[in-house]
Protein backbone atom coordinates (compact mmCIF):
# COMPACT_ATOMS: atom_id res chain seq x y z
CA UNK A 1 0.00 0.00 0.00
CA UNK A 2 2.63 2.50 1.19
CA UNK A 3 6.21 2.25 0.54
CA UNK A 4 9.12 4.66 1.80
CA UNK A 5 12.37 4.18 -0.28
CA UNK A 6 15.18 5.88 1.74
CA UNK A 7 13.14 8.77 2.99
CA UNK A 8 16.17 11.62 4.17
CA UNK A 9 14.93 14.79 5.34
CA UNK A 10 17.35 17.51 5.88
CA UNK A 11 16.56 20.91 7.93
CA UNK A 12 19.52 23.11 7.27
CA UNK A 13 22.67 21.21 8.96
CA UNK A 14 19.88 18.77 11.04
CA UNK A 15 19.22 15.65 9.35
CA UNK A 16 15.67 14.58 10.82
CA UNK A 17 15.81 11.62 9.06
CA UNK A 18 18.12 9.34 8.03
CA UNK A 19 17.72 6.69 4.86
CA UNK A 20 14.33 5.43 6.40
CA UNK A 21 12.83 2.55 4.49
CA UNK A 22 9.63 0.76 5.60
CA UNK A 23 6.28 -0.59 3.66
CA UNK A 24 3.28 -0.62 4.86
CA UNK A 25 1.13 -4.13 4.09
CA UNK A 26 -2.77 -3.45 2.51
CA UNK A 27 -5.53 -3.64 5.26
CA UNK A 28 -2.99 -3.37 8.27
CA UNK A 29 -2.29 -1.53 10.92
CA UNK A 30 1.02 -0.36 11.08
CA UNK A 31 2.37 1.66 14.40
CA UNK A 32 5.19 4.34 14.48
CA UNK A 33 6.87 4.54 17.54
CA UNK A 34 10.19 6.44 19.00
CA UNK A 35 10.61 9.22 21.59
CA UNK A 36 10.62 12.34 21.37
CA UNK A 37 12.19 14.36 18.69
CA UNK A 38 12.63 10.65 16.77
CA UNK A 39 10.95 12.02 13.35
CA UNK A 40 7.55 10.73 13.49
CA UNK A 41 5.78 13.78 12.58
CA UNK A 42 8.50 14.97 9.84
CA UNK A 43 7.98 11.66 8.32
CA UNK A 44 4.01 11.78 8.37
CA UNK A 45 4.66 15.66 7.16
CA UNK A 46 6.53 14.40 4.65
CA UNK A 47 4.44 11.41 3.08
CA UNK A 48 1.40 13.86 3.20
CA UNK A 49 3.57 16.70 1.20
CA UNK A 50 4.09 19.18 4.01
CA UNK A 51 7.71 18.73 3.76
CA UNK A 52 9.45 18.12 0.56
CA UNK A 53 11.99 15.68 1.07
CA UNK A 54 15.56 16.17 0.69
CA UNK A 55 15.96 12.47 -0.94
CA UNK A 56 14.30 8.79 -0.86
CA UNK A 57 11.06 8.05 -3.04
CA UNK A 58 7.78 7.64 -1.30
CA UNK A 59 5.26 4.81 -3.29
CA UNK A 60 1.26 4.91 -2.95
CA UNK A 61 0.70 1.90 -4.30
CA UNK A 62 2.70 1.45 -7.54
CA UNK A 63 2.65 5.35 -7.76
CA UNK A 64 5.22 7.30 -7.20
CA UNK A 65 3.89 10.24 -4.69
CA UNK A 66 7.44 12.17 -3.64
CA UNK A 67 6.44 14.78 -5.34
CA UNK A 68 2.76 15.45 -4.95
CA UNK A 69 1.17 18.63 -3.67
CA UNK A 70 -0.63 17.69 -0.65
CA UNK A 71 -4.29 18.36 -1.93
CA UNK A 72 -3.56 16.00 -4.67
CA UNK A 73 -3.34 13.27 -2.01
CA UNK A 74 -6.88 12.51 -0.99
CA UNK A 75 -7.61 12.20 -4.48
CA UNK A 76 -5.33 9.15 -4.74
CA UNK A 77 -6.88 7.62 -1.25
CA UNK A 78 -4.68 8.90 1.08
CA UNK A 79 -5.30 11.05 4.03
CA UNK A 80 -4.68 11.61 7.68
CA UNK A 81 -5.25 13.78 10.90
CA UNK A 82 -3.15 15.74 12.88
CA UNK A 83 -1.52 16.07 16.48
CA UNK A 84 -2.81 19.12 17.73
CA UNK A 85 -6.30 18.74 16.18
CA UNK A 86 -6.79 20.96 12.69
CA UNK A 87 -10.62 21.01 12.45
CA UNK A 88 -12.52 23.93 11.14
CA UNK A 89 -13.15 25.13 14.39
CA UNK A 90 -16.07 27.71 13.28
CA UNK A 91 -17.56 25.22 11.52
CA UNK A 92 -20.26 23.03 12.82
CA UNK A 93 -19.18 19.10 13.24
CA UNK A 94 -21.62 17.90 10.06
CA UNK A 95 -19.57 20.78 8.07
CA UNK A 96 -16.58 19.82 9.01
CA UNK A 97 -17.45 16.16 7.85
CA UNK A 98 -18.98 17.96 4.47
CA UNK A 99 -15.35 19.18 3.43
CA UNK A 100 -14.21 15.90 3.92
CA UNK A 101 -16.28 14.63 1.48
CA UNK A 102 -14.72 17.49 -1.01
CA UNK A 103 -12.86 15.01 -2.35
CA UNK A 104 -14.73 12.39 -4.67
CA UNK A 105 -18.01 15.19 -5.08
CA UNK A 106 -17.20 18.26 -7.82
CA UNK A 107 -19.84 20.92 -7.94
CA UNK A 108 -17.71 23.77 -9.36
CA UNK A 109 -18.16 28.00 -8.54
CA UNK A 110 -20.56 28.20 -10.94
CA UNK A 111 -22.97 25.36 -10.86
CA UNK A 112 -23.08 26.11 -6.72
CA UNK A 113 -23.98 29.99 -6.83
CA UNK A 114 -26.49 29.07 -9.66
CA UNK A 115 -27.45 26.09 -7.37
CA UNK A 116 -27.81 23.75 -11.05
CA UNK A 117 -29.93 20.40 -10.11
CA UNK A 118 -26.44 18.74 -10.26
CA UNK A 119 -25.17 20.73 -7.66
CA UNK A 120 -28.36 20.23 -5.36
CA UNK A 121 -28.51 16.39 -5.49
CA UNK A 122 -24.51 16.19 -4.55
CA UNK A 123 -25.18 18.60 -1.89
CA UNK A 124 -27.84 16.41 -0.42
CA UNK A 125 -25.59 13.51 -1.13
CA UNK A 126 -22.95 14.99 0.90
CA UNK A 127 -25.34 15.69 3.70
CA UNK A 128 -26.79 12.53 3.94
CA UNK A 129 -23.11 11.21 3.69
CA UNK A 130 -21.56 13.04 6.25
CA UNK A 131 -24.22 12.28 9.10
CA UNK A 132 -23.56 8.66 8.47
CA UNK A 133 -19.85 9.20 9.21
CA UNK A 134 -21.33 11.36 12.17
CA UNK A 135 -23.09 8.01 13.23
CA UNK A 136 -19.84 5.59 12.65
CA UNK A 137 -18.02 7.88 15.00
CA UNK A 138 -20.99 8.29 17.22
CA UNK A 139 -20.93 12.06 16.98
CA UNK A 140 -24.46 12.85 15.16
CA UNK A 141 -25.68 14.11 18.53
CA UNK A 142 -22.98 16.92 18.27
CA UNK A 143 -23.78 17.82 14.48
CA UNK A 144 -24.53 21.16 14.80
CA UNK A 145 -22.52 22.13 17.32
CA UNK A 146 -19.40 24.43 16.07
CA UNK A 147 -16.13 22.29 16.10
CA UNK A 148 -14.12 24.91 18.63
CA UNK A 149 -16.64 23.99 21.47
CA UNK A 150 -16.06 20.68 21.39
CA UNK A 151 -14.31 18.59 24.20
CA UNK A 152 -10.66 17.54 23.21
CA UNK A 153 -11.86 13.95 23.11
CA UNK A 154 -14.69 14.40 20.81
CA UNK A 155 -12.37 16.58 18.50
CA UNK A 156 -9.81 13.80 17.79
CA UNK A 157 -12.81 11.73 17.08
CA UNK A 158 -14.19 14.34 14.52
CA UNK A 159 -10.77 14.59 12.77
CA UNK A 160 -11.36 10.84 11.76
CA UNK A 161 -14.83 11.35 10.63
CA UNK A 162 -13.38 14.10 8.38
CA UNK A 163 -10.68 11.98 7.05
CA UNK A 164 -13.28 8.87 6.82
CA UNK A 165 -15.45 11.26 4.36
CA UNK A 166 -12.31 11.36 1.91
CA UNK A 167 -13.15 7.78 1.28
CA UNK A 168 -9.31 6.76 2.00
CA UNK A 169 -7.70 3.70 0.85
CA UNK A 170 -4.93 4.53 3.60
CA UNK A 171 -5.56 6.79 6.69
CA UNK A 172 -1.99 8.20 8.56
CA UNK A 173 -3.35 9.24 12.59
CA UNK A 174 -0.62 11.61 14.06
CA UNK A 175 -1.21 10.70 17.59
CA UNK A 176 -4.60 9.86 18.10
CA UNK A 177 -4.52 8.74 21.51
CA UNK A 178 -2.47 12.14 22.75
CA UNK A 179 -4.83 13.82 25.83
CA UNK A 180 -7.45 10.88 25.67
CA UNK A 181 -8.57 9.35 29.01
CA UNK A 182 -8.14 5.71 29.16
CA UNK A 183 -11.76 5.54 28.44
CA UNK A 184 -11.76 7.30 25.77
CA UNK A 185 -8.37 5.45 24.30
CA UNK A 186 -10.26 2.04 24.23
CA UNK A 187 -13.00 3.84 22.49
CA UNK A 188 -10.13 5.09 20.10
CA UNK A 189 -8.55 1.18 19.62
CA UNK A 190 -12.20 -0.08 18.87
CA UNK A 191 -12.80 2.54 16.06
CA UNK A 192 -9.49 1.83 14.35
CA UNK A 193 -9.98 -1.73 14.41
CA UNK A 194 -13.29 -0.80 13.10
CA UNK A 195 -12.25 1.70 10.31
CA UNK A 196 -9.47 -1.78 9.39
CA UNK A 197 -12.27 -3.94 9.37
CA UNK A 198 -14.12 -1.83 6.34
CA UNK A 199 -10.64 -2.44 4.45
CA UNK A 200 -9.08 0.80 4.84
CA UNK A 201 -5.27 0.38 5.73
CA UNK A 202 -4.06 2.73 9.05
CA UNK A 203 -0.63 3.97 10.33
CA UNK A 204 -0.06 5.82 13.64
CA UNK A 205 1.83 7.66 14.89
CA UNK A 206 1.53 7.18 19.06
CA UNK A 207 2.93 7.37 22.28
CA UNK A 208 0.71 5.63 24.15
CA UNK A 209 2.26 1.91 23.94
CA UNK A 210 -0.38 -0.21 25.31
CA UNK A 211 -2.95 0.76 22.64
CA UNK A 212 -0.03 0.62 19.47
CA UNK A 213 1.18 -3.21 21.17
CA UNK A 214 -2.55 -4.33 21.53
CA UNK A 215 -4.07 -3.32 17.99
CA UNK A 216 -0.62 -2.59 15.60
CA UNK A 217 0.39 -5.74 13.86
CA UNK A 218 3.61 -4.73 12.56
CA UNK A 219 5.59 -1.63 14.46
CA UNK A 220 8.33 0.63 13.14
CA UNK A 221 10.44 2.23 15.64
CA UNK A 222 12.31 5.36 15.20
CA UNK A 223 15.13 6.99 16.94
CA UNK A 224 16.97 10.21 15.84
CA UNK A 225 15.74 9.87 12.77
CA UNK A 226 17.14 6.49 12.06
CA UNK A 227 15.45 3.42 11.65
CA UNK A 228 15.84 1.38 15.00
CA UNK A 229 13.86 -1.57 14.50
CA UNK A 230 11.06 -3.05 13.00
CA UNK A 231 8.34 -6.28 13.45
CA UNK A 232 5.94 -7.72 15.61
CA UNK A 233 4.92 -6.38 18.84
CA UNK A 234 6.46 -9.23 20.84
CA UNK A 235 9.56 -8.24 18.67
CA UNK A 236 9.79 -5.07 19.53
CA UNK A 237 9.29 -5.38 23.58
CA UNK A 238 11.96 -7.95 23.25
CA UNK A 239 14.16 -5.97 20.98
CA UNK A 240 17.72 -4.59 23.51
CA UNK A 241 18.19 -1.66 21.18
CA UNK A 242 14.69 -0.14 21.93
CA UNK A 243 14.79 -0.64 25.24
CA UNK A 244 17.82 1.10 25.59
CA UNK A 245 16.25 3.91 23.20
CA UNK A 246 13.31 4.46 25.75
CA UNK A 247 15.24 3.99 28.70
CA UNK A 248 18.58 5.04 27.87
CA UNK A 249 21.76 3.03 28.63
CA UNK A 250 25.00 3.89 30.43
CA UNK B 1 -33.73 21.15 4.95
CA UNK B 2 -35.83 23.93 7.66
CA UNK B 3 -32.01 26.18 7.15
CA UNK B 4 -32.24 26.01 3.50
CA UNK B 5 -36.07 26.86 3.58
CA UNK B 6 -35.44 29.71 5.87
CA UNK B 7 -32.63 31.29 4.01
CA UNK B 8 -34.99 31.68 1.13
CA UNK B 9 -37.62 33.07 2.86
CA UNK B 10 -35.57 35.78 4.35
CA UNK B 11 -33.89 36.77 1.18
CA UNK B 12 -37.13 36.83 -0.49
CA UNK B 13 -38.57 39.15 2.43
CA UNK B 14 -34.80 41.47 2.16
CA UNK B 15 -36.03 41.38 -1.66
CA UNK B 16 -39.39 42.74 -1.08
CA UNK B 17 -38.01 45.27 1.52
CA UNK B 18 -35.46 46.58 -1.15
CA UNK B 19 -38.12 46.58 -4.17
CA UNK B 20 -40.98 48.68 -2.00
CA UNK B 21 -38.55 50.77 -0.54
CA UNK B 22 -38.58 53.39 -3.15
CA UNK B 23 -42.66 53.91 -2.43
CA UNK B 24 -41.54 55.15 0.76
CA UNK B 25 -38.36 57.45 -0.16
CA UNK B 26 -40.13 58.83 -3.31
CA UNK B 27 -38.20 62.53 -3.77
CA UNK B 28 -36.40 61.93 -0.71
CA UNK B 29 -32.77 62.59 -0.47
CA UNK B 30 -32.26 58.77 1.11
CA UNK B 31 -33.60 57.39 -2.59
CA UNK B 32 -30.42 58.60 -3.88
CA UNK B 33 -27.83 57.45 -0.73
CA UNK B 34 -29.69 53.99 -1.18
CA UNK B 35 -28.56 54.05 -4.94
CA UNK B 36 -24.85 54.00 -3.75
CA UNK B 37 -26.00 51.50 -0.85
CA UNK B 38 -26.60 49.55 -3.59
CA UNK B 39 -23.10 49.58 -5.24
CA UNK B 40 -21.28 49.29 -1.99
CA UNK B 41 -23.56 46.53 -1.05
CA UNK B 42 -22.57 44.69 -4.38
CA UNK B 43 -18.46 45.34 -3.01
CA UNK B 44 -18.65 44.50 0.60
CA UNK B 45 -20.29 41.30 -0.75
CA UNK B 46 -17.72 40.84 -2.90
CA UNK B 47 -14.59 41.74 -0.14
CA UNK B 48 -16.80 40.03 2.05
CA UNK B 49 -16.33 36.24 -0.10
CA UNK B 50 -12.78 37.04 0.23
CA UNK B 51 -11.85 38.10 3.31
CA UNK B 52 -14.84 36.96 5.51
CA UNK B 53 -15.15 33.53 4.27
CA UNK B 54 -11.72 32.77 2.42
CA UNK B 55 -9.74 34.84 4.98
CA UNK B 56 -7.55 36.62 2.67
CA UNK B 57 -7.33 40.04 3.08
CA UNK B 58 -7.07 42.93 0.28
CA UNK B 59 -6.70 46.24 0.71
CA UNK B 60 -6.63 47.12 -3.18
CA UNK B 61 -10.28 46.66 -3.75
CA UNK B 62 -11.03 49.85 -4.97
CA UNK B 63 -8.88 48.88 -7.88
CA UNK B 64 -10.90 46.52 -9.39
CA UNK B 65 -13.78 48.94 -8.76
CA UNK B 66 -11.96 51.57 -10.30
CA UNK B 67 -11.40 49.80 -13.34
CA UNK B 68 -14.69 48.81 -13.93
CA UNK B 69 -15.38 52.33 -13.57
CA UNK B 70 -13.20 53.39 -16.00
CA UNK B 71 -13.27 50.72 -18.92
CA UNK B 72 -17.19 51.29 -19.18
CA UNK B 73 -16.86 55.74 -18.92
CA UNK B 74 -13.31 56.10 -20.92
CA UNK B 75 -14.77 53.68 -23.75
CA UNK B 76 -18.87 54.36 -23.53
CA UNK B 77 -17.74 58.32 -23.21
CA UNK B 78 -15.83 58.04 -26.55
CA UNK B 79 -17.67 55.19 -28.75
CA UNK B 80 -20.91 54.70 -29.46
CA UNK B 81 -20.97 51.02 -28.30
CA UNK B 82 -23.58 48.98 -25.79
CA UNK B 83 -22.69 49.86 -22.43
CA UNK B 84 -24.00 46.39 -21.10
CA UNK B 85 -21.28 44.72 -23.45
CA UNK B 86 -18.69 47.36 -22.13
CA UNK B 87 -19.47 46.02 -18.55
CA UNK B 88 -19.19 42.81 -19.33
CA UNK B 89 -15.94 43.63 -20.74
CA UNK B 90 -14.69 45.24 -18.05
CA UNK B 91 -15.94 42.24 -15.62
CA UNK B 92 -13.86 39.88 -17.19
CA UNK B 93 -10.56 42.09 -17.80
CA UNK B 94 -10.65 42.87 -13.89
CA UNK B 95 -11.27 39.04 -13.62
CA UNK B 96 -8.59 38.02 -15.90
CA UNK B 97 -6.10 40.49 -14.34
CA UNK B 98 -7.02 39.48 -10.62
CA UNK B 99 -6.32 35.72 -11.65
CA UNK B 100 -3.10 36.67 -13.28
CA UNK B 101 -2.00 38.87 -10.34
CA UNK B 102 -3.62 36.14 -7.63
CA UNK B 103 -0.99 33.63 -7.95
CA UNK B 104 2.02 35.60 -7.05
CA UNK B 105 -0.08 37.32 -4.66
CA UNK B 106 -2.45 34.96 -3.09
CA UNK B 107 0.90 32.74 -1.60
CA UNK B 108 1.62 35.60 0.48
CA UNK B 109 -0.14 35.36 4.16
CA UNK B 110 -1.91 38.05 6.67
CA UNK B 111 0.05 41.27 6.90
CA UNK B 112 2.44 40.79 3.69
CA UNK B 113 -0.66 39.94 1.48
CA UNK B 114 -2.06 43.36 2.89
CA UNK B 115 1.07 45.06 1.87
CA UNK B 116 0.79 43.24 -1.82
CA UNK B 117 -2.71 44.35 -2.49
CA UNK B 118 -2.15 47.53 -0.95
CA UNK B 119 0.64 47.96 -3.44
CA UNK B 120 -1.34 46.72 -6.38
CA UNK B 121 -4.09 49.43 -5.06
CA UNK B 122 -1.60 51.96 -4.93
CA UNK B 123 -0.44 51.58 -8.46
CA UNK B 124 -3.71 51.57 -10.20
CA UNK B 125 -4.71 54.73 -8.69
CA UNK B 126 -1.24 55.97 -10.04
CA UNK B 127 -2.37 54.76 -13.38
CA UNK B 128 -5.70 56.24 -12.64
CA UNK B 129 -4.39 59.66 -12.21
CA UNK B 130 -1.89 59.87 -14.75
CA UNK B 131 -3.07 58.12 -18.07
CA UNK B 132 -4.74 61.75 -18.29
CA UNK B 133 -4.88 61.22 -21.93
CA UNK B 134 -7.53 58.26 -21.43
CA UNK B 135 -9.11 58.56 -17.94
CA UNK B 136 -8.92 62.77 -17.67
CA UNK B 137 -6.18 62.57 -14.67
CA UNK B 138 -7.39 63.90 -11.32
CA UNK B 139 -9.54 66.33 -12.89
CA UNK B 140 -12.04 63.21 -13.78
CA UNK B 141 -13.77 62.25 -16.78
CA UNK B 142 -17.21 63.47 -17.49
CA UNK B 143 -19.44 63.06 -20.14
CA UNK B 144 -20.34 59.12 -18.97
CA UNK B 145 -23.88 58.30 -20.78
CA UNK B 146 -26.37 56.73 -18.52
CA UNK B 147 -27.39 53.27 -19.66
CA UNK B 148 -30.19 52.34 -21.61
CA UNK B 149 -32.13 49.75 -22.68
CA UNK B 150 -34.37 50.41 -25.23
CA UNK B 151 -36.12 53.57 -24.90
CA UNK B 152 -35.63 53.15 -21.13
CA UNK B 153 -32.97 55.70 -19.68
CA UNK B 154 -31.73 55.68 -16.09
CA UNK B 155 -31.34 59.18 -16.04
CA UNK B 156 -32.94 59.60 -12.12
CA UNK B 157 -32.62 58.04 -8.89
CA UNK B 158 -36.11 56.12 -8.95
CA UNK B 159 -34.57 54.25 -12.22
CA UNK B 160 -31.26 53.83 -11.20
CA UNK B 161 -32.34 52.58 -7.83
CA UNK B 162 -34.07 49.88 -9.17
CA UNK B 163 -31.14 49.53 -12.25
CA UNK B 164 -28.14 49.14 -9.40
CA UNK B 165 -30.44 46.93 -6.58
CA UNK B 166 -31.61 44.36 -9.72
CA UNK B 167 -28.12 43.51 -10.13
CA UNK B 168 -27.15 43.64 -6.25
CA UNK B 169 -29.91 41.37 -5.34
CA UNK B 170 -28.55 38.70 -8.04
CA UNK B 171 -24.92 39.37 -6.66
CA UNK B 172 -26.36 38.96 -2.96
CA UNK B 173 -28.25 35.59 -4.00
CA UNK B 174 -25.58 34.02 -5.83
CA UNK B 175 -23.01 34.95 -3.37
CA UNK B 176 -25.80 33.46 -0.18
CA UNK B 177 -25.77 30.04 -2.25
CA UNK B 178 -22.26 29.93 -2.94
CA UNK B 179 -21.52 30.13 0.70
CA UNK B 180 -23.69 27.52 1.49
CA UNK B 181 -22.47 25.29 -0.83
CA UNK B 182 -19.20 22.74 -1.50
CA UNK B 183 -17.54 26.01 -2.20
CA UNK B 184 -18.60 27.98 0.40
CA UNK B 185 -17.45 25.40 2.94
CA UNK B 186 -13.85 24.72 1.43
CA UNK B 187 -13.32 28.42 1.55
CA UNK B 188 -14.35 28.87 5.26
CA UNK B 189 -11.95 25.37 5.80
CA UNK B 190 -9.47 27.35 4.20
CA UNK B 191 -10.12 30.22 6.11
CA UNK B 192 -10.22 27.96 9.65
CA UNK B 193 -7.13 25.98 8.82
CA UNK B 194 -5.30 25.76 5.33
CA UNK B 195 -3.18 22.85 5.59
CA UNK B 196 -6.35 20.45 7.20
CA UNK B 197 -8.51 21.65 3.98
CA UNK B 198 -5.30 20.70 1.64
CA UNK B 199 -5.24 17.36 3.46
CA UNK B 200 -9.19 16.71 2.76
CA UNK B 201 -8.48 17.31 -1.02
CA UNK B 202 -9.78 21.36 -0.92
CA UNK B 203 -6.79 22.89 -4.04
CA UNK B 204 -6.67 26.26 -1.76
CA UNK B 205 -4.20 27.57 -4.30
CA UNK B 206 -6.85 27.69 -6.89
CA UNK B 207 -9.81 28.45 -4.80
CA UNK B 208 -8.13 31.37 -3.49
CA UNK B 209 -7.01 32.64 -7.17
CA UNK B 210 -10.82 31.90 -7.90
CA UNK B 211 -12.50 33.51 -5.37
CA UNK B 212 -10.14 36.72 -5.47
CA UNK B 213 -10.96 36.89 -9.39
CA UNK B 214 -14.84 36.42 -8.70
CA UNK B 215 -14.85 39.31 -6.19
CA UNK B 216 -12.93 41.27 -8.49
CA UNK B 217 -15.82 40.54 -11.18
CA UNK B 218 -18.44 42.15 -9.33
CA UNK B 219 -16.28 44.71 -8.09
CA UNK B 220 -16.13 46.14 -11.77
CA UNK B 221 -19.62 45.43 -12.42
CA UNK B 222 -20.42 47.63 -9.16
CA UNK B 223 -17.68 50.36 -10.89
CA UNK B 224 -18.85 50.36 -14.25
CA UNK B 225 -22.64 50.91 -12.50
CA UNK B 226 -21.07 53.57 -10.42
CA UNK B 227 -19.82 55.32 -13.64
CA UNK B 228 -23.25 55.21 -15.33
CA UNK B 229 -24.99 56.36 -12.29
CA UNK B 230 -22.77 59.32 -11.51
CA UNK B 231 -21.72 59.94 -15.14
CA UNK B 232 -18.69 61.65 -13.91
CA UNK B 233 -15.82 59.66 -12.25
CA UNK B 234 -12.53 60.85 -10.43
CA UNK B 235 -9.85 59.17 -9.09
CA UNK B 236 -10.38 59.72 -5.76
CA UNK B 237 -13.31 57.55 -5.47
CA UNK B 238 -11.07 54.50 -5.91
CA UNK B 239 -8.27 54.98 -3.87
CA UNK B 240 -6.77 53.74 -0.31
CA UNK B 241 -9.17 55.21 2.04
CA UNK B 242 -11.92 53.86 -0.79
CA UNK B 243 -10.17 50.11 0.50
CA UNK B 244 -10.27 50.70 3.58
CA UNK B 245 -13.64 52.07 3.87
CA UNK B 246 -14.85 48.93 2.23
CA UNK B 247 -12.55 46.62 4.70
CA UNK B 248 -15.10 48.78 7.70
CA UNK B 249 -17.86 47.87 5.55
CA UNK B 250 -17.93 44.43 5.98
CA UNK B 251 -16.08 44.57 9.66
CA UNK B 252 -18.82 46.75 10.75
CA UNK B 253 -21.66 44.94 9.20
CA UNK B 254 -20.22 41.28 10.06
CA UNK B 255 -17.19 39.40 8.11
CA UNK B 256 -18.37 36.12 6.97
CA UNK B 257 -22.04 37.56 6.66
CA UNK B 258 -23.77 38.59 2.90
CA UNK B 259 -26.84 40.51 4.82
CA UNK B 260 -23.94 42.20 6.96
CA UNK B 261 -22.35 43.74 3.89
CA UNK B 262 -25.18 45.36 3.52
CA UNK B 263 -25.57 46.45 6.60
CA UNK B 264 -21.87 47.39 7.03
CA UNK B 265 -22.48 49.38 3.52
CA UNK B 266 -25.51 50.92 4.54
CA UNK B 267 -24.60 52.74 7.71
CA UNK B 268 -20.81 53.49 6.29
CA UNK B 269 -22.74 55.05 3.00
CA UNK B 270 -25.07 56.65 5.03
CA UNK B 271 -22.55 58.20 7.96
CA UNK B 272 -20.62 60.72 5.32
CA UNK B 273 -24.09 62.89 6.04
CA UNK B 274 -23.43 63.08 9.29
CA UNK B 275 -19.82 62.90 9.58
CA UNK B 276 -19.35 66.04 7.53
CA UNK B 277 -18.16 67.47 10.74
CA UNK B 278 -15.02 65.65 10.47
CA UNK B 279 -14.54 66.46 6.94
CA UNK B 280 -11.20 64.98 5.72
CA UNK B 281 -10.33 63.15 9.17
CA UNK B 282 -12.77 60.54 8.27
CA UNK B 283 -10.15 58.00 7.53
CA UNK B 284 -9.52 58.43 11.22
CA UNK B 285 -13.02 58.03 12.25
CA UNK B 286 -13.05 54.45 10.16
CA UNK B 287 -10.00 53.58 11.45
CA UNK B 288 -11.65 53.79 14.91
CA UNK B 289 -14.33 51.51 14.01
CA UNK B 290 -12.10 49.42 12.98
CA UNK B 291 -10.51 49.07 16.21
CA UNK B 292 -13.16 49.30 17.98
CA UNK B 293 -15.35 46.55 16.16
CA UNK B 294 -13.06 43.78 16.26
CA UNK B 295 -12.48 45.13 20.07
CA UNK B 296 -15.61 44.29 21.56
CA UNK B 297 -17.62 43.01 18.37
CA UNK B 298 -15.50 40.75 16.16
CA UNK B 299 -18.80 39.00 14.94
CA UNK B 300 -20.04 42.55 13.26
CA UNK B 301 -23.55 44.29 14.15
CA UNK B 302 -25.19 41.32 11.60
CA UNK B 303 -24.21 38.96 14.46
CA UNK B 304 -25.95 40.06 17.18
CA UNK B 305 -29.29 40.69 14.88
CA UNK B 306 -28.80 37.57 13.61
CA UNK B 307 -28.93 35.70 17.10
CA UNK B 308 -32.07 37.47 17.38
CA UNK B 309 -33.94 36.75 14.06
CA UNK B 310 -32.63 33.26 14.17
CA UNK B 311 -34.44 32.93 17.91
CA UNK B 312 -37.86 34.72 16.04
CA UNK B 313 -37.51 32.08 12.93
CA UNK B 314 -37.00 29.04 14.58
CA UNK B 315 -40.04 29.97 17.21
CA UNK B 316 -41.71 29.94 13.78
CA UNK B 317 -40.78 27.08 12.19
CA UNK B 318 -39.80 25.06 15.25
CA UNK B 319 -37.02 24.35 13.39
CA UNK B 320 -33.47 23.84 14.81
CA UNK B 321 -32.48 27.32 14.55
CA UNK B 322 -31.19 27.59 10.96
CA UNK B 323 -27.17 26.55 11.47
CA UNK B 324 -26.56 27.55 7.66
CA UNK B 325 -25.38 30.59 7.54
CA UNK B 326 -25.15 33.31 4.75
Amino acid sequence: MLRLDAITKNFGGLTALDQVSFAVADGSITGVIGPNGAGKTTLFNIVTGLYTLSSGRVFLGEKNISFCRTEELAGLGLVRTFQNIELFGRMTVLENVMVGMHNGTRSGILSCALKLPGHRREEKYIREKSMEWLRFTRLEDLAHVAAENLPFGKGRLLEIARALAARPKIILMDEPAAGLNSRETLELASLISKIRESGITVVLVEHDMDLVMDICEHIVVLNLGKKLAEGKAVEIQGNPEVIAAYLGTD
Amino acid sequence: MTGRKQQMILFMLFAAGILAAPFFLKGSYLLTVMVFVGINTMLAVALNLLLGYAGQISLGHAAFFGMGAYISGIITSRFPVDPFGVMLLAAVLAGALAFVIGFPILKLKGHYLAMATLGFGIIMYIIFNETVAYTGGPSGLPGIPSLRIGVLVFDNDLRNYYLVWMFTLVVMLLAINLVQSRIGRALRAIHDSEVAARVMGVNARILKVQIFSLSAVISAVAGSLYAHVMTFIAPASFGFNFSVELLTMIVVGGLGSIYGSFLGAAILTTLPEFLRVFQDWDIIVYGLMLILMTMFMPGGLISGMEAGLRHVMAKIFKGDGGHAQA
